[in-house]
């Protein structure tokens, strides 16, 4: 073994960063998945361009991927990086400002010439002059390329272009080596990924030991570090990120509500990805049905939901702006729909690759008319998988469209997953309605599409194919009961509000708000829904940390709203809530609970970092604080 | 398609029938709501050629789904006592294909107008015949927007006058036959509200038919483009001027043998040309319908001898072939993916798990075992990209729309 000196580190954040073609990705994913394999807890930050291959070496084509690991439980990616691995010029000038000093940078001199500088504005190679030392940063500089190259020598049916191509996994390699990491798992992939291509396969192989090898034989890393893995509660763990959770999520919710999944979906970034998940799932009996368009796609959804099926439709921002007459559709005849946003900077195009939460907005009012939906947001990349379930449940207990936040950061990234058992998941069997609900005049069975269920103001699904029971619904007004055309003015007030009263009720179903108050002395109460759960729990740990009291609650549901809520945002003189937006919750929750949120925002296509936000709660603290003392 | 070669396959077939000795009239096919067309309306003779159908099918009628859009026509399922869905504007091809597929023992009607169909619509339809969905679509073609009172259509000719065409309108029309034939339908006919015997043909025709039938229909609306087809329906005009398209037989403009009987011929250069039957000129020859033809080119050259002046007007099948329709394919692929396995706790619990675990245990805090599973359980795959010296990794990187 080496005898490089080892160290004992709590945490430890890097970012790997390369052009787009240098399958940095790729190495981050392997990367993470060792670290999975090792018991640390870790939580993954992608972050790539919206061209699949801008001109190689340029800024805009550089490609990163975070990965923060500990050995205790951590909530966030890592707001700034320990360790960046630059593998081009663009790379590490793209990546620099976020550095703090005493970051390492391991950087690939090969690619520092005179092109690659003058493509990015570099008169001269920062790795040969004192700017970055001077920066404070520990650079090491070593020609990760060449020497990929030169181990993989004796690959004669390579070309020396393809052999380059493997400097991922020697870089991979290395990194493995200096934070302790066993390659097994990457091996394995490897292993199973060529398992037709031998000679690619030893390359790779070959590539990823030469840079492990090299840790241990070279003296240029004056220490190797180590991370003792984290506790976990114990059970069976696997890595992924949201959007995975988020297929096997529906996968599951169709198993335990006994339905068809029947998936219809547009490409769309960043909501793709289930889309390819769930094709992938047919053996579960899954149907996805790639769409024309995507009020196509929502269009195939509600058809097999008409059809008793449990209709599906993923999107992003733009798309589901297209989808908004066929969710009012849906609204009208309803019918359970879940759809799907995984939502990405805006307006128009915006940011394809990037996260915001700007729908929200958009979720709740963006239909003509009285069109109330439930909304529901995934929190975390492993919660949406159960945010999948409740949307599930929602949708087929109250015969409505269901709204889904999630966002890119949540889909691209990923933590550990502790797997749950099939049988342990919510019972949501669904009976679709196969007798008739009433009766004439003359006393002889009918069936009313529109007679509702007391409780739940759900009305029957009764699915084409059932005797008796034949109807037909659309979206011109209906009477209530009978579900006949009706443009009585009466009947018209009484089902807008009926609409909204079943939306309503569904919070008799919610649990009440968990709220996050140790001493329970706080005054300021961080409030939070969606992606910002983790930047605001490691936010509220910062503040903790000092001392302070500050209390945290986060929301599930978007629509309807828990129940208590008023009541807990009451209970704290000051209520800050972070949105990657311009304050549409707090817009919503000044106009209905008369409460002075006080909003913070950034749409910056990144996550909050636990820094700025636990800034913003010792700010909010402190002027608590001083209108106690003024008062 | 299923390979099953006893039974012919058609397009209701897995659709339930009626059980021996049931008989169905139009009367169990009448909805007890009233029909709110314009007195004169041509929807009311296809609403009764329908309903006096739709028993012959012999098909439980609980199986039996009528999906529309907006306009007029779109009305159709409520009044019909089967399921359906009066949806919204231009999608009903969408929801229909939604449901055909999740559904296999449904016959599923979509029924739309040209704006719905040809305007608002019109990706949907076209897919929707590309894919070869098994639906059959009436397209009810009157020339013009009636629920919005009158303004012109997609299938309006150039230079019609309306609402807001004042000085008539510069859209050049689509013709419905020949678009849905450039969109590679499988089975495309015309017919007329007014000729019920023919109607009804065309329809039990469609209905059999696997996979997307799209059958035009022309249909008047005597408020706000009244006559549009009259030259059609008036018998001594509409001799001269339909074509009959009858599979096997020459494409014959007036009764056989009768002097005015006229034929369409291809000439020397190719060209489609009416002439008189009994002097077809030399170097032409006469046209024998084919409408199971694989290639869609003659049916196309058919569908462009009708003009807005209607001199000529074929009527009738003008393709019926067969293609895996995407529903059967779509269910295939499912079905040959299950291989008959029922969903329990077991599967799911296999498809959580995926191939690369880990276990804490409870005993040894931080203590990992990894499991790395070779099996090839389908699950998601890692969120990796393809890699290394390999060509295009990283499919994390996503398209821009």
């Amino acid at each position: 073994m080496s005898s490089t000196p080892l160290h004992q580190l709590e945490r430890v954040v890097i970012r790997f960063a390369g052009d787009s073609g240098d399958g940095m990705q790729l190495t981050g994913d392997r990367f993470t998945s060792d670290t999975a394999a090792l018991g640390n807890d870790l939580s993954t930050l992608p972050n790539f361009p919206a061209e699949i291959r801008a001109p190689q070496g340029t800024l805009p084509g550089v490609s990163s991927f975070q990965v923060h690991f500990a050995d205790h439980e951590i909530a966030t990616p890592g707001d700034a990086p320990d360790v960046l691995v630059a593998m081009n010029p663009a790379a590490l000038k793209a990546n620099l400002p976020d550095l703090p000093r005493g970051a390492t940078v391991i950087a690939n001199s090969d690619e520092f010439t005179k092109r690659n500088l003058a493509k990015v504005g570099y008169a001269g190679s920062p790795l040969e002059d004192d700017s970055l030392a001077d920066a404070g940063y520990h650079v090491h500089a070593l020609p990760l390329t060449s020497m990929t190259v030169e181990a993989l020598a004796e690959f004669d049916s390579l070309t020396r272009k393809e052999k380059e191509r493997a400097k991922n996994m020697l870089a991979l390699g290395l990194l493995s080596w200096l934070y302790s990491r066993d390659t097994e798992s990457t091996e394995a992939f490897l292993r199973a990924k060529f398992s037709g291509a031998p000679e690619i396969l030893d390359a790779n192989l070959t590539a990823l030991r030469t840079g492990h090898a090299y840790g241990e034989t070279t003296e240029d890393f004056a220490v190797r570090y180590q991370v003792a893995p984290a506790p976990m509660a114990p059970g069976t763990y696997r890595t992924i990120t949201g959007n995975q959770a988020l297929a096997l999520g529906l996968v599951a919710a169709a198993y335990r509500t006994g339905l068809p999944l029947v998936l219809g979906s547009y490409p769309i970034t960043p909501a793709s990805d289930v889309l390819h998940q769930l094709s992938a799932l047919k053996a579960h009996g899954v149907t996805t049905l790639q769409a024309e368009d995507e009020i196509a796609a929502v269009g195939m959804a509600l058809g097999a939901s008409f059809g008793g099926s449990l209709g599906v439709t993923t999107t992003s921002g733009p798309g589901l702006a297209l989808k908004s007459e066929t969710i009012g559709l849906a609204v009208a005849t309803e019918l359970p729909l879940l759809v799907i946003d995984i939502q990405r900077g805006g307006p128009s195009t915006g940011l394809p690759t990037k996260t915001e939460q700007a729908d929200l907005l958009q979720a709740l009012h963006g239909r003509n008319g009285e069109s109330p939906v439930a909304v529901v947001a995934a929190a975390s990349p492993t919660d949406c998988f159960d945010a999948a379930l409740e949307a599930t449940r929602i949708a087929t207990t109250y015969r409505t469209p269901v709204i889904l936040l999630s966002d890119g950061y949540l889909g691209n990234g990923s933590e550990p997953w502790q797997i749950p058992g099939a049988a342990g998941l919510p019972d949501l069997t669904v009976t679709h309605t196969t007798e008739p609900n009433a009766t004439d005049d003359d006393g002889q069975p009918v069936f009313h599409p529109y007679l509702r269920d007391p409780e739940t103001l759900a009305r029957p699904w009764a699915v084409p194919g059932t005797p008796g029971l034949e109807h037909r619904i659309g979206g011109i007004e209906k009477a209530d009961v009978t579900g006949n055309i009706s443009y009585d003015p009466a009947n018209h007030d009484r089902m807008v509000r009926l609409r909204q009263r079943k939306i309503e009720a569904i919070a008799d179903s919610i649990p009440p708000l968990d709220v996050d108050d140790p001493s329970g002395q706080a005054r300021v109460l961080v409030l939070g829904w969606g992606s910002t759960y983790g930047p605001i729990a490691a936010a509220t740990r910062l503040v903790r940390a000092t001392g302070a009291k500050v209390a945290r609650a986060h929301l599930r549901h978007l629509n309807p709203l828990p129940a208590d809520l008023g009541d807990v945002l009451r209970r704290y003189d000051r209520v800050v809530l972070p949105e990657m937006n311009l304050g549409q919750l707090a817009l919503l929750l000044r106009g209905r609970y008369l409460v002075d949120v006080r909003s913070h925002t950034a749409v910056r296509g990144l996550p909050f970092t636990a820094g700025e936000l636990a800034q913003v709660i010792h700010e909010n603290l402190m002027e608590v604080r001083s209108e106690e003392v003024s008062a | 398609m299923s390979t099953d070669l006893g039974m012919p396959v058609t397009g209701t077939s897995g659709v339930p029938a009626v059980a021996d000795g049931v008989t169905q009239t139009k009367k169990d096919f009448t909805s007890d709501q009233e029909v709110r067309w314009c007195p004169g309306c041509g929807d009311y003779a296809v609403l009764a050629a329908t309903q006096s159908f739709l028993p012959d099918l012999g098909l439980r009628r609980e199986n039996i789904v009528f999906i529309s859009g907006i306009g007029c026509s779109s009305r159709f399922p409520y009044y019909l006592d089967t399921y359906g869905m009066h949806s919204i504007h231009g999608r009903a091809p969408a929801i229909a294909t939604g449901l055909a597929t999740a559904r296999e023992d449904l016959s599923v009607w979509v029924v739309t107008g040209d704006g719905d169909a040809l305007s608002i619509g019109g990706n949907h339809l076209i897919h929707a015949m590309r894919r070869n969905v098994n639906l059959t679509i009436l397209l009810f073609n009157n020339k013009i927007y009636g629920l919005t009172k009158g303004q012109y259509s997609p299938t309006s000719d150039v230079g019609a006058v309306t609402k807001s065409t004042p000085a008539g309108s510069v859209d050049h029309p689509f013709n419905p036959v020949s678009l849905a034939l450039g969109s590679e339908a499988t089975f495309v006919a015309r017919t007329m509200d007014s000729d019920r015997k023919h109607l009804t043909e065309v329809l039990r025709a469609a209905a059999d038919h696997r996979g997307t039938s799209l059958v035009e229909i022309y249909q008047n609306c005597p408020i706000f483009n009244d006559g549009a087809f009259q030259l059609l329906k008036d018998r001594d005009e509409a001799t001269g001027r339909v074509a009959h398209l009858r599979a096997g037989e020459p494409v014959r403009i007036g009764a056989e043998g009768s002097d005015e009987a006229k034929v369409v011929a291809r000439d020397a250069d190719g060209r489609l040309q009416v002439v008189p039957e009994h002097e077809v000129p030399d170097g032409h020859t006469v046209v024998v319908h084919d409408p199971s033809d694989p290639d869609p080119t003659p049916a196309f050259a058919l569908s462009r001898l009708d003009d807005p002046s209607m001199q000529t007007v074929p009527m009738g099948i003008f393709r019926q072939v067969d293609r895996p329709t995407y529903d059967d394919s779509v269910r295939e692929q499912v079905a040959a993916a299950t291989a008959g396995s029922r969903r329990t706790d077991a599967s799911l619990d296999i498809l959580l798990r995926g191939r690369d675990t880990w276990t804490v245990d409870g005993t040894r805090p931080g203590q990992v075992e990894q499991t790395l599973d070779g099996e090839t359980t389908e699950g998601p795959t890692p969120a990796a990209g393809d890699a290394l010296v390999d060509e295009g990794d990283e499919v994390l990187e996503g398209p821009q729309e």
